[in-house]
This record gives C-alpha cells, sequence and structure tokens, in this order.
C-alpha cells in the first residue's frame, strides 16, 4: 500500500501540470490544436490511473482545456471520482470541474446525489462549502428534490460561512424545486435577521431575487425589510433592499408614501453613487407608483431630476449613462419636469459614447413636440449618415420612425416631410429595418388620405429606381420598402400621373431577383394598375393603348408564371389567363374596365393590432371544452395547428381595392352594414373620428419634383430639409395672419382641439395639411390590457406560490431515505429516520409523525371517537346555551395563534380526512381514552375546524328550527360563503374555488372538489390507499330534499367505502338533508387499488322531494372521474 | 443574478470562464467571442454598460466590463445587480487577485495584473470568485472576510498536501528551471519499468 504511494507520487513528479499544460499550449502556438489533442491523450491515460491524485491533476487540466472550448464530458466520470476523493485539495478540484461542465443534461449528476449529501453533512466546514459552490451550479430538479432538505438543515449551521452558502443555494433550489419554498420560507426569513452580516446579506440577495419575479407574494414582508433599510449600513445590503422596494412599491402605494422620506434621506446623506443612484431610481418608481401629479411630491421629482442632472453633467462617463437610464424612466410619467432639460439631453446626442447616445436617444422619445419635432429629426438624419456602425445607425433608424409615429402620429404636422424622410431613410444600405419603414409607410398612406397623392408620386420613383435599392445585395433588407411602393401604387392607383410608366416599371425582368413576397404584391399590384389603365383609356375612342398595355402584361407575366415561389406562381398564372381574356373581348371591341376595377373594389379600414384577441369572450362559451371528445394525450400532444396554416403576410392581406364606383360602393356597403348587424360575430366600427378639413397647406406647399437623373437624391439639400425651411416659413406667415384674424382661428381651433391633445402652446402651429387619421378599429368593449408577452417558459412562473398560507402536510420536503423511490408506508420510513441536525420544531415533528405512523389505525378511531365526543359535548352545550356554544368555539379559534405551529398542520388534512371518514362511514367501535382526543383536537388546524364547526352550526340549527335557513348554511358552498360571508369575517375561509360541477337537474346541483382528493396510505393494507372525495350538494329548488342516498358503481380498482355489513351495492345514506337554497357538502371514500390507473365511476343519487302538498322520489346520474394525477397532487413527502 | 463572468485578453484569448446558466462549450466560445468583439471595439474613456448581448440574456441583460492592462473583465448580469455596485466587485476581485494569487506582486496592485499570473493560477483564481459570488449571486462582499477564508483554505491544501505533494514541489522547482525535456524520457525509460515489478508486494 505504502509502495503504491510512493508510486504514484513518482509518477505524478513527472506528469504534468496544470502550469506545464499552459506552458505547453503557449510554445506551440502554430499548432496550438495538435498539442492539445496529444495532451487530451496524455490526460486519458492519466484517468485510467487508480491514484487519485494523477486524476486530480487531470481533471484540473480538462477544466483549462474546457475553458479553451474543448468538450469535456466524457470525462463526466472520473470527474465525479475526483469529487468524492476524501482529501479537500483534489475534491475541490472535482468540484470545479463539476462545476464548470456538468448541466441537467448530465448521466452521471444522479451518481453525486449521496456523495454530496456525505459533503454536506461533512465535519469540514470547507468540505461542506466546496459541496455548495459546486452544487450551486449543476443543481438538477432531482438533485434539489434530494438535497433539498439537507441544505435547509445547513441553514442553521453553527458556521456562518456554511449558513451564507446554504442561504443563497436555496434560491438555485427553489428555481429547480418549487415545491420547497413554502417549507423553506420561514428559515429564510429568519435569516433576514441573523447576527452575520453575510447570512443577512445572502437571504436578502435570495429575497430579492424571489420578489422580483413574484412580488405580490412578498409584500408582506415588508415592515421587515423597513427595519432592516433603516438599520443596516452595508452598502450593498442596501441597494439589494432598496431595488426590492421598487418593484413592491407599485403594489402597494401606502409602502411608497412610507419610502419616500427615508429614501430622500439616504439621497441627501450618503456618499456612495451606487446608493444614491439605486435610491434615486427607487424613488422613481414611488413616484410612478404614486398617482402622478400630487403636488407635496413635486419637491422629490425635483430632486431626483436635479441629481440626476448632476450625475449627467458628471465627467465619468458610467454616472452619465446611468443618469440618462433612470431619466428614460421618468420622463413616462413627468415628462414635463424632464423636458426642462432638454438642452442637456440633446448635448448627450454628440456625445462620442454610443451607449449614452442611445440612452439620450430614448429620452429623445419624450422631448419632441410639434415645434420641435422636424429639428430633432433633422439632427438625428445627420447622425445617420455619419453613423459608421449598422447597428448604431439601424437604433437611429427606428428611434426616428419611433418618435415620429408616436401616439398616432400627434407630433407631425407636415406628413409630405414624413414621407420624404422615409423615402430618405431607403438610402441606408445594408439596414435590417426595411420592412419597418415600409410599414410606416402603408400606415401613412392608408390612414392619412390627404397624402396618398403625394405618396403615390413618391412610390412610383422609388419602384422607377428600384434597382438602386436592391443594389448588389440580394439580402439587402431595405428592398422590403418596394414591397409597400409596389401595394400603395397599385392600391391608390387612381393618384397615378402616369400608370402606364408605373406599370412598366412594376413588371421589368429585374423584378424576378426580388424575395418571394415582394414580386407577388408586384404581380397583384400589376394587375391593379392594369384595371387603372384600363379605366383611363376607356373614355377615349382609341383603344390602341389599352391593347397595348395588356399585350405588356401578356409578355412579360410569364417570367412570373416561372417564378419558384408557389405564391408568385399562382397568382401570375391567374391573371395571365385574366389578361388573355380580357385582350380577347378587347379585340371583340367590348368594353372591360368596368368588370375589371370591380376586381379590386372596396375599402377595408385599418385594424388594430391584437383586436382579434381582445374581443371579450361572449357569456356562457366556455372556449376549452371540448366539442368532440378528447383523442387520447399523446395525439393531441403532437398535432400542431400552426402546421395548417401555412405562413402568410398577415399584415398586408387586405389588399383588394380601388375606389370606383361611388354608387356601387355606396350600395355595398349598404348591403354590408346590414349583413354586419345581423351578424353576431362582426367586429363593429369604433366611430372613427374623420374629420375632413379643407387644406389650405397643400396649394401652398409646392410638390418637389425629384431630379430622376440623380434619382432620390436631389442635388444640394435634401428634399426633407426644404420642408423644414417651408415650414418655418409658413408658421411665419400664419403667425402674421392669425393676428389679423383672431377670432375666426379660434372657431377653428375649437375643431382641432379635439384631435391635439398637445400642451397650450403647440396648438398655435396647425398642421401645414390637416389629415384624418383613420383610428384603428377596434372591439367595443375591448380590454385595454394584454398580458400575452408574458414569457410561458419563466421558471420563475412557478415560484408564484403564496407564502402566507399554512403549510400543507403534502408539502413538506422530503427527508432522506435509505430508498426514496420504494414507496412504503410512511411509518417503517419513519421509524428507520433519525436526524441529528434537526431543529427542535422538526424534531417535534418527527415525533409527531412517529407517532401518527404507528397508531394509525388507533387515530383514526381515535378520530372518530373524540368526533362522537365532540358531537355530544355539542349537544349538551346547545342545550343548555345554544348561542354560547358557537360563540365559544370561536373563541377558542381566535385564541389559537393564527401561525398555528408546523407540527399542528402537519397532522391537520389527514385528520381532516379522517373526520371527513367517520361522518360519512359508519362508526366503527374501538377502545381508546377520551384524553387522546382533546389536545389532538385543538390542535387541528384552522380548516379543519371550519369544517367542524360547519357540521356543528349545521346540527344546531336543524335541530332549533329546520325550516329557518340562514346563510352561513350555504358557506360550504365554495365561492358563495366569499359573498354572503357574515359569519365568518374574522376568519375568512380558505379559497374554495376549486370545486367542480359534478351533475345537475332541477332539484339538485352536485360539485365535487378537485384538489382536495386526500390520498392516505393505510399502516396495515400495505397497498390500500384511500381517497377522499368532498361533494357538495346544494338544493336549487324550492321544496325539501331528504333521505338522500349516495351510490357509486364499484370497479375493480376503486370502491366506496361502505359501513362493514352493507353490501357492496348499496348506498350510502347523506347524513344531512337540504332546506331550499340550502348547500352542504358530504364527504365519501374510495379505497383504490392502484394509483396508477384513472378511473370514471358511474354513480346515482336518490332523494326525496318533500314540498307542502306531496312527496316525490327524484334520481340524479353523475359520474366521478379520478385521474392519476388527483392521487399525485398530494402524495403524502415524509418528515 | 449575474450571468457569466468572462476574463479574456486584448487578443480575446479566455483566461477564465465561469457561466452561471449552462451553454455547451461552443456556445460558451461564441459568446466569448461575441463579447470580445462589442468590448474591445469601445475607447477605454466610455461608459463601461454594454447593451446588445444577443447570445446571451437578451434586453434584461447587461454586459458590465473593467479592463485593466491586457486583460477584460465581463460581468453579464441583469436588472437586479446595481450597475455600479458590480463595477465596484471587479475591482474588488482584481485587488484579491492581486492579494490572494500573486502575493508577491501585491507592491504592484492591481492596476497591473499581471495575465501570465492569471494563465498559470486558472484553479487558484476560480477558488478566490468562488468565495466572492456564488451561483449567480453575491456570496460576500467584505474583503477580510474573504481572504481569511481563502487562505484558509489554502492552508488546509497545504496541510494534506504532506508526504506526496512535497515532491511534487520539488519537481515543480526543477521543471520552472527550464530544463530540457529529459524528465518525460526518464519518465518513460525507467521507472515506469521499475514499478510494476514492485507493485506485487
Amino acid at each position: 500500500m505504502a509502495l503504491k504511494i510512493v508510486k504514484g507520487s513518482i509518477d505524478r513528479m513527472f506528469d504534468k501540470n496544470l502550469q506545464d499544460l499552459v506552458r505547453g499550449i503557449r510554445n506551440h502556438k502554430e499548432d496550438e490544436a495538435k498539442y492539445i489533442s496529444t495532451c487530451i491523450d496524455e490526460i486519458k491515460q492519466e484517468l485510467k490511473q487508480d491514484n487519485i491524485a494523477v486524476k486530480a491533476n487531470a481533471v484540473c487540466k480538462l477544466t483549462y482545456l474546457q475553458m479553451l472550448g474543448y468538450d469535456v464530458s466524457w470525462a463526466a466520470f472520473n470527474i465525479v471520482e475526483v469529487m468524492s476523493s476524501s482529501k479537500f485539495t483534489y475534491k475541490r478540484i472535482g468540484y470545479l470541474a463539476a462545476s464548470q461542465c456538468f448541466h441537467e443534461g448530465t448521466d452521471v449528476i444522479m451518481l453525486t446525489t449521496n456523495q454530496i449529501r456525505k459533503d454536506l453533512s461533512s465535519p469540514h466546514q470547507y468540505d461542506t462549502g466546496v459541496a455548495l459552490t459546486g452544487l450551486s451550479c449543476f443543481v438538477t430538479p432531482d438533485l434539489a428534490r434530494d438535497l433539498a432538505n439537507d441544505i435547509m438543515t445547513l441553514m442553521s449551521h453553527t458556521k456562518p460561512y456554511i449558513r451564507k452558502k446554504a442561504v443563497l443555494i436555496m434560491y438555485k433550489v427553489f428555481l429547480k424545486y418549487p415545491e420547497s419554498l413554502r417549507p423553506a420560507f420561514p428559515r429564510l426569513k429568519e435569516k433576514l435577521e441573523d447576527p452575520d452580516p453575510g447570512v443577512q446579506s445572502a437571504a436578502v440577495n435570495v429575497i430579492c431575487e424571489l420578489a422580483r419575479r413574484n412580488p405580490k407574494n412578498y409584500l408582506s414582508l415588508a415592515p421587515l425589510f423597513f427595519k432592516l433599510m433603516t438599520s443596516s449600513t452595508n452598502n450593498w445590503v442596501l441597494i439589494k433592499i432598496i431595488k426590492l422596494f421598487g418593484a413592491l412599491t407599485p403594489l402597494e402605494p401606502r409602502l411608497g408614501k412610507k419610502l419616500i422620506e427615508p429614501l430622500t434621506n439616504l439621497i441627501h446623506s450618503t456618499s456612495a453613487m451606487s446608493l444614491l443612484y439605486e435610491c434615486v431610481n427607487t424613488v422613481i418608481a414611488v413616484l410612478i407608483s404614486l398617482s402622478s401629479g400630487m403636488p407635496n411630491h413635486s419637491a422629490s421629482i425635483q430632486l431626483c431630476v436635479q441629481k440626476l442632472r448632476i450625475l449627467i453633467e458628471d465627467s465619468d462617463q458610467n454616472l452619465k449613462y446611468l443618469g440618462l437610464l433612470a431619466m428614460s424612466k421618468i420622463l413616462k410619467t413627468h415628462p414635463k419636469s424632464v423636458q426642462s432639460h432638454k438642452d442637456l439631453i440633446l448635448q448627450c446626442l454628440d456625445d462620442k459614447d454610443e451607449s449614452i447616445r442611445l440612452r439620450a436617444l430614448d429620452l429623445l422619445y419624450g422631448m419632441v413636440s410639434k415645434k420641435n419635432l422636424m429639428e430633432i429629426v433633422k439632427k438625428l438624419m445627420l447622425h445617420v449618415d455619419k453613423a459608421e456602425g449598422t447597428t448604431y445607425r439601424d437604433e437611429l433608424l427606428t428611434k426616428i420612425i419611433d418618435i415620429c409615429s408616436q401616439s398616432n402620429y400627434q407630433y407631425i404636422t407636415n406628413f409630405e416631410w414624413y414621407i420624404s424622410i422615409l423615402v430618405e431613410l431607403t438610402r441606408l444600405e445594408g439596414t435590417r429595418h426595411g420592412h419597418l419603414i415600409a410599414s410606416q409607410m402603408l400606415d401613412v398612406a392608408i390612414r392619412v388620405k390627404a397624402i396618398r397623392g403625394f405618396a403615390v408620386a413618391q412610390m412610383a420613383t422609388l419602384l422607377d429606381n428600384a434597382h438602386l435599392l436592391t443594389g448588389n445585395t440580394q439580402r439587402n433588407g431595405i428592398c422590403e420598402v418596394l414591397y409597400a411602393a409596389a401595394w400603395i401604387c397599385g392600391e391608390f392607383s387612381e393618384h397615378l400621373e402616369d400608370p402606364m410608366q408605373t406599370l412598366e416599371a412594376m413588371l421589368r425582368p429585374k423584378v424576378a431577383t426580388l424575395p418571394g413576397h415582394i414580386q407577388a404584391v408586384y404581380v397583384q399590384n400589376a394587375a391593379k394598375l392594369f384595371a387603372t389603365v384600363l379605366r383611363k383609356h376607356e373614355g377615349e375612342t382609341d383603344s390602341h393603348a389599352a391593347q397595348e398595355t395588356s399585350q405588356l402584361l401578356i409578355d412579360r407575366l410569364p417570367l412570373f408564371v416561372q417564378s419558384a415561389n408557389l405564391e408568385v406562381q399562382e397568382r401570375a398564372s391567374c391573371i395571365l389567363q385574366l389578361v388573355k381574356y380580357i385582350q380577347k373581348l378587347q379585340q371583340k371591341k367590348v368594353e372591360v374596365a368596368e368588370e375589371v376595377t370591380a376586381l379590386f373594389a372596396g375599402e377595408l379600414n385599418p385594424v388594430a393590432p391584437k383586436a382579434q384577441k381582445k374581443v371579450p369572450v361572449p357569456e356562457g362559451l366556455d372556449l376549452d371544452a371540448w366539442i368532440n371528445k378528447p383523442p387520447s394525450e399523446s395525439e393531441s400532444e403532437d398535432e400542431k395547428p400552426k402546421a395548417v396554416f401555412a405562413k402568410e403576410e398577415p399584415k398586408h392581406s387586405r389588399s383588394r381595392h380601388t375606389e370606383v364606383d361611388e354608387k356601387e360602393l355606396a350600395r355595398r356597403r349598404e348591403a354590408r352594414k346590414r349583413e354586419q348587424a345581423n351578424n353576431p360575430f362582426y367586429i363593429k366600427a369604433s366611430p372613427s373620428s374623420q374629420k375632413v378639413y379643407d387644406a389650405p397647406g397643400v396649394e401652398h406647399i409646392p410638390v418637389v419634383q425629384i431630379d430622376l437623373s440623380v434619382p432620390l437624391k436631389v442635388p444640394g439639400m435634401p428634399m426633407s430639409d426644404q420642408y423644414l425651411k417651408l415650414e418655418e416659413e409658413r408658421r411665419q406667415k400664419e403667425k402674421a395672419e392669425r393676428k389679423k384674424e383672431k377670432k375666426k382661428k379660434r372657431e377653428k381651433r375649437g375643431k382641432e382641439r379635439k384631435a391635439d391633445s398637445g400642451p397650450e402652446s403647440e396648438e398655435d402651429i396647425a398642421p401645414a395639411h390637416q389629415v384624418d387619421i383613420v383610428t384603428e378599429e377596434m372591439p367595443e368593449n375591448a380590454l385595454p390590457s394584454d398580458d400575452d408577452d408574458k414569457d410561458p417558459n419563466d421558471p420563475h412562473k412557478a415560484l408564484d406560490i403564496d407564502l402566507d398560507k399554512p403549510l400543507a402536510d403534502s408539502e413538506k420536503l422530503p427527508v432522506r431515505t435509505h430508498r426514496p423511490e420504494v414507496l412504503k408506508s410512511p411509518a417503517e420510513d419513519r421509524v428507520n429516520e433519525s436526524i441529528p441536525q434537526e431543529t427542535k420544531k422538526r424534531s417535534g415533528k418527527e415525533k409527531k409523525e412517529k407517532k401518527k405512523g404507528k397508531e394509525k389505525d388507533r387515530k383514526r378511531s381515535k378520530e372518530e371517537k373524540k368526533k362522537k365526543k365532540h358531537k355530544e359535548v355539542e349537544e349538551e352545550l346547545l342545550e343548555s346555551h345554544p348561542e354560547e356554544a358557537v360563540q365559544s368555539e370561536e373563541t377558542k379559534e381566535a385564541a389559537t395563534p393564527p401561525t398555528s405551529t408546523s407540527a399542528e398542520e402537519e397532522t391537520a388534512p389527514s385528520s381532516a380526512a379522517a373526520v371527513d371518514t367517520s361522518s360519512a362511514a359508519a362508526p366503527e367501535s374501538e377502545p381508546d381514552e377520551p384524553k387522546d382526543a382533546e389536545p389532538e383536537d385543538t390542535k387541528s388546524s384552522k380548516h379543519k375546524k371550519k369544517k367542524q364547526k360547519k357540521e356543528k352550526e349545521e346540527k344546531e340549527k336543524k335541530k332549533k328550527k329546520r325550516h329557518h335557513h340562514h346563510h352561513h348554511h350555504s358557506n360550504a358552498g365554495g365561492e358563495d360563503s366569499v359573498q354572503n360571508g357574515t359569519v365568518e369575517e374574522e376568519e375568512p375561509l380558505p379559497p374554495m374555488s376549486n370545486y367542480f360541477l359534478l351533475a345537475e337537474n332541477s332539484y339538485i346541483k352536485m360539485m365535487k372538489e378537485d384538489a382536495d382528493q386526500v390520498y392516505d396510505i393505510q399502516g396495515n393494507h400495505q397497498d390500500e390507499s384511500k381517497v377522499v372525495v368532498s361533494v357538495i350538494f346544494e338544493n336549487k329548488s324550492d321544496s325539501f330534499l331528504k333521505s338522500m342516498e349516495f351510490n357509486v358503481l364499484d370497479s375493480l380498482n376503486s370502491k366506496l367505502q361502505r359501513p362493514e355489513g352493507a353490501g357492496a351495492h348499496d348506498s350510502l345514506t347523506v347524513p344531512f338533508q337540504l332546506p331550499p337554497g340550502i348547500s352542504n357538502e358530504a364527504h365519501f371514500v374510495f379505497s383504490v387499488q392502484s394509483i396508477v390507473m384513472p378511473q370514471k365511476l358511474k354513480g346515482t343519487l336518490t332523494f326525496i322531494v318533500k314540498s307542502d302538498e306531496s312527496s316525490t322520489h327524484e334520481k340524479l346520474d353523475f359520474k366521478l372521474h379520478f385521474t392519476c394525477t388527483s392521487y399525485l397532487i398530494t402524495t403524502p413527502c415524509y418528515l | 443574478m449575474i450571468k457569466a463572468i468572462l476574463i479574456f485578453n486584448n487578443h480575446g484569448k479566455p483566461r477564465l470562464i465561469r457561466f452561471y446558466q449552462y451553454f455547451a462549450e461552443d456556445m460558451q466560445q461564441q459568446i466569448i467571442r461575441e463579447t470580445f468583439h462589442l468590448v474591445s471595439k469601445r475607447d477605454d474613456n466610455v461608459c463601461n454598460f454594454l447593451e446588445g448581448g444577443s447570445l446571451i440574456g437578451g434586453s434584461d441583460y447587461k454586459l458590465i466590463y473593467r479592463h485593466y492592462a491586457t486583460l477584460y473583465f465581463v460581468f453579464c448580469v441583469d436588472s437586479s445587480e446595481s450597475e455600479l455596485g458590480i463595477l465596484d466587485l471587479i475591482q474588488l476581485i482584481c485587488f484579491f487577485l492581486c492579494v490572494c494569487v500573486f502575493v508577491e506582486t501585491l507592491d504592484k496592485c492591481f492596476e497591473n495584473v499581471c495575465e501570465l499570473d492569471l494563465i498559470f493560477h486558472m484553479d487558484k483564481v476560480h477558488y478566490i470568485l468562488q468565495e466572492v459570488v456564488m451561483g449567480g449571486m453575491v456570496l460576500e462582499t467584505n474583503m477580510n472576510e474573504i481572504v481569511a477564508q481563502v487562505e484558509l483554505q489554502n492552508r488546509m491544501e497545504k496541510s494534506e498536501g504532506g508526504l506526496s505533494a512535497a515532491p511534487a514541489r520539488a519537481v515543480s522547482a526543477v521543471k520552472n528551471m527550464n530544463l530540457p525535456e529529459i524528465p518525460r524520457n526518464i519518465n518513460i525509460g525507467d521507472i515506469n519499468i521499475k514499478v510494476p515489478s514492485l507493485s506485487p508486494f
């Protein structure tokens, strides 16, 4: 043995260590790959040796190679070997390697569970620490589940070094195993007040991370954090807490009000910039959450803006950047206070730092007004020209479009200017945002009717010079613009001066090189243009021109018929045939223009995006209900309806109309309206404010003809600049005019005000040409908010857990077991277990559990006994002081502290279930001392008590006045109780909304509880388990219902538990009667053989309906579904 | 949350990488390349925050970096971290590297963090980092505490070394004398043959 060690160390002497490897790689610069591959071979040899030192050395080298990008997953097992070394030196190497290259897909990870557990409970703190650190990087759901309890124990370790690591890693565990959050949370909360600042900081860290994603669950911690904030001196902790408050305030404005003062104090007092910045940030968040415009907070806003200005003016670029970032947050709610710093922000636009320029751009969005929009955009256009990198230029482009199009083009006074800007932007080469420009063009052309003539002229020019746009590169994003150009020219072809020329341009052979979807639009719109040309020539006697056009189409279209793109092919061949037919007709001198234009008649209004989504679902329509019987699970998973609908261009599918015959149009509109009125599914248009002005400005502004020889580049000045000049002149002129006829103007302004929401000063600037922006159609009662942007795959969704609810039995963390996979009876498990490091609380629980396990039978009987006894006591009491009985019960409940200890909670549901069982099943006689029953009872949770209480109350009622019914009878009816919970006000019921309808007829309604199926393993029958089904019976008639009998046809797997001596088909009597309008709950116990089989049980309920004059027998059939998951939900975990 | 810590040199060669979210090796390299590309073209006197790493994170994530001599220290963090705080943290880590790894260069301190030191002690740098950041969250920011813990662990490693580590240290001393390739030849020639004959005992 000793020799072996000696041998190992001698071997090691001459192995390469990490330093040698690094040196070697540096010395082999020219053939690095080859050198490394020989090294990997060496490492493989080393890994085969028995000596752990050699292996560790090899693994260490692998870690380095992993960094260089080499896949080392083949050595995963060796890494595990090194991890399990008893020496800290090697263990550390192993864990480091594991943390670098293990992930959820690594299969050897499951081998590590026990090793990690061993390390976690190691007496050496650094072994534990290293294991925790490693685990934090590669924890998987399985590891998290198996080790959660061990880590939770470590949270109370004596060494703060371990405690803080254990606290921190809990976050990772929560992410992977969300079930652990609730049981671990109380302890996590304790750690907020840990004496060690490191542990405290870790706990704050974890809770902040959790709260950031699901803030509402952590509101209750606010006071604690508030205390920490005022007491802590650690800036890291303070920053975290302040950030957390920033996330909480939107949910609780009162918190915000309290925060303002301490935060302002901090802002004044702190010297740490990071803290100051976070404080300002949170104050901003608070101000946003408070209803804006509260006068007493304007001081805080001023303070924030002031401090931010100082940051922005700082020479440190980092502070400047952050200042701008925070400024943009204020901008949303308090634009005015930011606008006063416009000078500073415009200055930042010229900063040499791109990040800062981008931030300043963000702010610009809120800076613009009708007055300065043109100036600002001009400045941006200059930047566009200067911009060197494409990313920044693209960013500029999107910002220009954002700024201009914001709130329905509110700030644009001259749309001709905007169109020219868009056209100028098409000069950008290699931009990714061609589609953005295109959609803007389309949007403006469609929604601003007055601009169509100008837009069409511009687009025709664009089409004519398409070769400049398509340029050399095929994947040039800018050619998207041609899509818009072609569509606009086609759609509004009546504005075209020379449709023939445009048609010709659209049918050039070069078009065939454009992307398919653009070609398709070309073809379609060529047809529209064709219709226009035909109509134009119809009036003339000379039919030659029209025939020439047909010939042109017939000549050129075959090119598109051959297209590889199906869409293009289909449209082209369709239109080609059409044109051929038209040509025949033309030759016969038949007038066809009317018919051809009719092909493209009709106008569609723009529809708001997501309008369809926002149509509220009509009442009574359940979209999730199956129309047909659902297919088997696996099939429905595979099918994705997406495949059915091929990719389409939804935006532009509204492309057929030309404005033709007014009469025809009016007629159609009438017909359509009539149809819509009858059609319940039609989304009605919101009354769009269509105000038509006579446009005085249009005539004043000459349409600038673009010099075609230098296409799109007007020599000297870009055309948008000319607009700028014109605009200034116009304003001057208007000012002068306004002085003269003030009175007249005022009337007009009254009209304008409808559309304008800008500040008073801006109203003075009248738009160059009044435009009617057709508002987008929305369904009548559309819901304004849309939450559909949330990522469904967010792991934090699972952590959205209510932490204030008491812990249920089923939620306890699994404790380590020797064979955790094997489903054993809890009793056995618990007897085998003994956990030394458990806290007092835990061990108490343990004991409880043990007891519970051992005396499973006894307990059940005890419970029954207790119940019986309870009844007796209750009845005695009732006889003497019926009112006080309830009273005392309530006071007793109130006396029990609301946060009952976990031991109590532990037993609650199961005991409750047992009680329920007994109420359904006939009592069995068991010997047990009644003394035991009493403490047991007080320990049971509120929930159980409530049930009992309800029953008691009912009994009392029944006893006293059968016919008098009171509200709280219906408390068992789930949701009802929320509405009329008069009695239970001190203690609101836990949410019981998970009842669903089982069966219903005119007399009675049965509701089954979904999740409350307690799956309970019996101690002595190995495999038999029980499911408790809670059913609510609600009397819907106005007669008295009695003698209700509940029966279910047993299956092989599931049997209704009946009292001893009853036959297999006998019914169970429901232990109550129902006066009119009253509901009550009963529990039925089923024994289940196998939990892997879903069950559908048929059952009947028979009852007698007793009205004043007669009584009839009635029957109601129902079906009970036990899905496998309903067994699983509450699979007990043993603690 | 910190999503990744990357340290690379002026040529984009990784010197230490730590991802707190799994990425395959080739993806990791791609991220390093992209990050290097973004960071390296920035002047030294511009701000240390950067948005737009497309491979890692997305819109919520930022790159926060510092450039010391020949090394870039880049942290990829989300919005729950304080930007200025992380900048301080980077400085802190650099300081620890000086104190704990390159004890001999303490006087030069972190403005001169030597790239070579970092390359040859990657594992040690990792161990230091582990004391500061764990699983993507800041574990400890108290300087004394970190230094103490790292020291204790190193001492523990030394004490474990004992007999088996002594020769290794001797050898590495010899190797550092830059002898030609002789030791490796010996390894193949003598000892490997001798040892098997001994082991049956």
